[in-house]
């Protein structure tokens, strides 16, 4: 029982520092396709550590109109972010706080994170940060619709909102052709872009007045604070790609009675997906071109018919292979 | 060997392909009048026949009365056709070109009619349907002016909303038949559809039905679904107008009812009648009070084709032997007197210049014969009594009365209002000074006065022989 | 039967998603591309449904449809854009957020009155395929209505006509599914010439009040 326990907090704890370490090192991989692509030298794979180590040892400075939210602010949206990431399966489901993985629980988090982010962003009072906001929150009021929808959609195909009990599911599945599911596919990529502040949404290298969304939220932070923030960026992106490939990629994921040899395995599978996923996402980046603010409602309205269209086909073929 | 009822389709067609190789117009005229002679007279003959039922065709006692009157005004219209066409070559509102076109049209939409009418098969009648109101939307914008050309494309456009949810109800009442008839052409086949009509699920039917009312009625015309028929009566030439208002309808009415009695052989699925009854009382009542403003003379009577439509389908919907009787009869009296009327239309509009009711006046002085025709053909389409059109009026009004004394209201209100606005009409077009162009016409009386005559001795008297026929008829629409 | 009625769904719900799709392209070509798509994805519906249902007819229609409502229509509506010098942008009587709205409703309101039909074991699959079939006709129509130029009417007619051969290549063993898409490809051809000869341009608004108030015969 007591190394049943331990064993299990093992693998819990390695899911943890996983998606942390891992995190620089998947945005250093799409920052890498990008340039190769653009015929640029790029930054090496491992900038994003050097990065936040350099950050880390940075003095922080802070304007003197910042109350105590502008400070707290970063350590507390890179705690909710870690724990968000930390319950999507990655490389195994069946871990110890699988209770908790629920995807609204997921939702919730992140949009807790957000909150805190869009607060900080006006703190100091400068103009752009409440741009940045204003904007973050519209592309949240398009986006957390379409999210719930798609959240919906994989519930009553699956039974259940649990992540792990949908992974399951999936696992379970021969790889099945339902429209609803591929709808909620795109849909949720279509979130995942907008949610990560990636192309044609934001753009994550600009600095572009007019443009910036997330980038102008966290003008004013420095030091520590900006590399608490970034973490918490590398990690969400590391969540996205995580949940796309757990919900529908799942092959080569540990089910819940593994033991150490199908971690291993689901570890490696884990670690090449996502690598892959950000590959790709790097080539999406360079391929198209970022939409005007004022078509967003446009570009987000159809995640949300994608996420509709899929819970009215759900409805009409009630349970994948029936 | 060769059936009866194959030459009403193949003169047609035959004709039809004889008439794009003549570049005369007026050599195309004649042959368009003996040809429409000819299905006639097949026509006649299949009446007098037997009925059979086969696997492509079907001839009972119930659509023989349609075919009957298809080919009977068809054969009056191309006489009518051909003096009014040769008056809109002489003033060139169309190229001689344009003939060839025009006429063999004619003939492949009246062989399309009665490829519908006699087929027994609901995909075969619906192609033939539709071929039939495609044709007459190329030939709605056959003047090629700017609102010709845009009646014709609202037209188009409400038609294939027709075309397709009547098709996707063919659909699913094959779906219906499906189970019980096999898959395959038996499944689309009338007779055997409503034998087993009992066999099929009757949710199935029930949606089925809503589709084909809705598709079929907008052929129909009736009231919300009705914008496409004015427009299309007023742009396109007078004999098409006189084609559409007293055949095109008939042939999507047919369909209806046929649809209707399949729906009606299965005991729990959705009853048709009282849906009917509410459609035709909106058709009836709307277009009546529309009667009122209208200020063109081909419109105007558009919108009398759909209140009495309106009536047909009430009197359908009410069901019965005698309702039905009254329908079938009222049917054949409005396609009579209808096309009557646009014929004499067609003169007026071309011994005037116009259409415009405000600027024809004073016709009993300058065209008194034309004059005389036109106000007996309105009087009996009043419902006047000598002519057929009172009789049957009067029969569907006394059975309602009958059966359903308040609903029997509606209707007669209807009829009051639409007879006060056509009498009004009619008074400012016959009477008072002549004003603005006046042009000799010669007019082609012959088919006016030949529908004016059979809808005059069947409002005073009904031969034995034509009363059990349609009692016949009746009786199959249960 | 799973694989054969999974790959028939997909196939379906594809074309569903380039009715929206239709709905929401802001440029006349991309309308006409999006079209193409659609039509090249139903002809491979019907030759899966030709091939599964083994009825080699049906290889006919899926070669009508890939030919001419996939590739020739395509080209003979982009040269008309070109050579009538009609405006690039769709003219839209509404947004495409409340288009794409009201686009979801008439899917909904499509699968409520298919589902009463897919409640028998033997119906399910036709039931579902029709429930696709009749939601593409219903935004087929909503397009015809939406849309004020004369070309993304005549598309939104065609896209309707792909939702009906879907329809019917669903029910099994229909006959006359042949004839019909043939009959339907000649009428199309027929309008594309009408819109092509007669340069029918933006000036039809089928639902706009003040073209019915001009049509009310007070002219000349």
């Amino acid at each position: 029982m007591t190394g049943d326990f331990l064993i299990q907090l093992l693998a819990q704890g390695t899911q943890m520092f996983m998606v942390l370490l891992i995190a620089p090192l998947t945005v250093g991989v799409v920052r890498r396709v990008k340039a190769i692509l653009m015929r640029r030298q790029g930054a090496p794979l491992l900038q994003g550590y050097r990065d936040l180590s350099k950050l880390l040892h940075k003095e922080s400075v802070i304007a003197d109109s910042a109350s105590w939210l502008f400070r707290s602010a970063p350590s507390l949206i890179f705690a909710l972010t870690w724990v968000a990431a930390a319950l999507v399966p990655s490389f195994a489901s069946g871990l110890m706080f699988n209770w908790a993985a629920d995807v609204v629980a997921l939702v919730a988090l992140l949009g807790a994170a957000r909150a805190l982010l869009a607060l900080a962003g006006m703190d100091v009072g400068t103009s752009f940060g409440g741009i940045g906001s204003s904007r973050e929150m519209m592309i949240a009021t398009l986006a957390e619709p379409a999210m719930m929808l798609i959240v919906l959609t994989l519930a009553i195909a699956a039974g259940t909102t649990r992540l792990p009990g949908v992974a399951d599911f999936f696992i379970g599945q021969p790889i099945a052709v339902r429209v609803s599911l591929a709808l909620s596919l795109i849909a949720l990529i279509i979130v995942a872009l907008a949610e990560n502040a990636r192309i044609p949404v934001d753009n994550p290298t600009t600095h572009l007045e007019l443009t910036m969304v997330h980038e102008a939220m966290i003008l004013e932070y420095s030091g520590r604070h900006l590399a608490l923030i970034e973490a918490a960026s590398y990690l969400k992106l590391v969540l996205y790609l995580s949940l796309l490939i757990c919900l529908f990629a799942p092959f080569g994921m540990a089910p819940a009675t593994a033991s150490f040899g199908g971690w291993a395995i689901g570890l490696v599978a884990w670690v090449a997906k996502l690598l892959g996923g950000a590959a790709l996402l790097g080539v999406w980046e360079v391929s198209i071109a970022k939409m005007r603010v004022f078509r967003l409602p446009d570009y987000l309205g159809v995640a949300f018919v994608f996420g509709f269209l899929a819970i009215l086909l759900a409805f009409l073929s009630r349970g994948v292979g029936q | 060997m060769i059936h009866t009822y194959q030459f009403v389709v193949l003169v047609p067609y035959v004709a039809a392909l004889i008439l794009v190789a003549i570049p005369s117009y007026r050599v195309g005229a004649i042959v368009n009048v003996v040809a429409s002679g000819l299905t006639f007279a097949a026509g006649l003959w299949l009446v007098g026949g037997e009925r059979t039922v086969g696997h492509y065709a079907i001839v009972d006692e119930f659509n023989i009365v349609f075919i009957a009157i298809n080919t009977l005004v068809g054969f009056t219209t191309s006489i009518f056709s051909a003096s009014y066409i040769g008056h809109e070559i002489e003033t060139g509102r169309l190229p001689p070109s344009f003939l060839r076109f025009y006429h063999a049209m004619f003939q492949a939409m009246m062989g399309s009619m009665n490829v519908s009418l006699i087929a027994n098969n609901i995909g075969v009648m619906w192609v033939g349907l539709e071929i039939a109101t495609l044709i007459t939307v190329v030939m709605v914008g056959l003047y090629r002016t700017p609102q010709s050309i845009e009646a014709a494309w609202k037209y188009f456009i409400l038609a294939s909303v027709g075309i397709s949810l009547a098709f996707f109800g063919t659909i699913l009442i094959y779906l219906a038949g499906q189970p019980a008839l096999g898959e395959g052409v038996p499944a689309m086949t009338w007779s055997l559809l409503e034998g087993a009509a009992s066999k099929m699920d009757p949710a199935i039917l029930d949606l089925a039905f809503i589709f084909l009312l809705i598709g079929y009625g907008t052929k129909v015309g009736l009231a919300p679904l009705h914008a496409w028929l004015p427009d299309a009566h007023a742009e396109g030439p007078t004999p098409i107008s006189a084609v559409l208002s007293g055949l095109l309808l008939n042939v999507a009415l047919y369909a209806l009812l046929r649809f209707k009695m399949v729906i009606a052989g299965h005991p729990a699925a959705l009853n048709p009648g009282p849906v009917m009854i509410t459609m035709g009382l909106v058709s009836l009542v709307f277009a009546a009070f529309m009667l009122y403003q209208r200020r063109d003379i081909k419109r105007l009577f558009a919108y009398s084709s759909i209140e009495h439509m309106g009536l047909i389908v009430f009197a359908f919907g009410m069901g019965g032997p005698l309702a039905n009787f009254a329908g079938l009869l009222h049917m054949a009296m409005h396609s009579l007197t209808k096309s009557g009327i646009f014929f004499a239309v067609g003169h007026i509009a071309q011994a005037k210049g116009t259409q415009r009711i405000a600027e024809i006046t004073g016709l009993s002085e300058s065209h008194p014969r034309l004059a005389i025709a036109f106000a007996l053909a309105v009087l009996a389409i009043c419902g006047m009594p000598p002519f057929g059109v009172f009789a049957s009026e009067f029969l569907i009004l006394t059975t309602t009365f009958a059966r359903e004394p308040w609903l029997a209201l509606v209707p007669a209100f209807g009829l009051l209002v639409a007879f006060g606005a056509l009498l009004m009409r009619l008074q400012g077009v016959i009477f008072g000074e002549p004003a603005g162009q006046s042009h000799p016409v010669k007019a082609s009386f012959v088919p006016i006065v030949m529908h004016l005559l059979l809808v005059l001795t069947a409002g005073i008297y009904l031969p034995a022989v034509l009363v059990a026929w349609f009692r016949r008829a009746a009786e199959l629409l249960g | 039967m799973n694989e054969v009625y999974d790959i028939s769904h997909l196939l379906a719900g594809v074309m569903l998603v380039t009715s929206f799709a239709l709905l929401y392209q802001g440029r006349i070509a991309s309308v006409v591309n999006t079209f193409a798509a659609q039509s090249i994805t139903l002809s491979l519906a019907v030759a899966w449904a030709a091939w599964s249902q083994d009825r080699p007819d049906l290889f006919i229609t899926a070669t009508i449809a890939f030919t001419l409502k996939g590739v020739i229509i395509p080209i003979a509506l982009h040269r008309t854009v070109a050579r009538l010098g009609i405006h690039h942008e769709v003219e839209k009587v509404v947004g495409v957020g409340i288009a794409l709205m009201v686009g979801l409703a008439l899917t909904a309101l499509a699968q409520a009155l298919l589902l009463k039909v897919a409640h028998s074991p033997e119906n399910y699959y036709a039931g579902e395929q029709l429930a696709l079939a009749l939601a593409i006709i219903l935004l087929g129509f909503l397009m015809m209505i939406l849309r004020r130029n004369a070309v993304t009417q005549v598309v939104g007619f065609m896209s309707m006509e792909n939702g009906l051969i879907l329809a019917a290549t669903g029910a099994r063993g229909m006959p006359l599914v042949v004839e019909v898409s043939v009959a339907f490809s000649v009428l199309i051809a027929l309008f594309v010439f009408a819109v092509f000869v007669f340069r029918i341009r933006e000036r039809f608004d089928t639902i706009d009040v003040g073209a019915l108030d001009r049509m009310r015969g007070d002219r000349r």
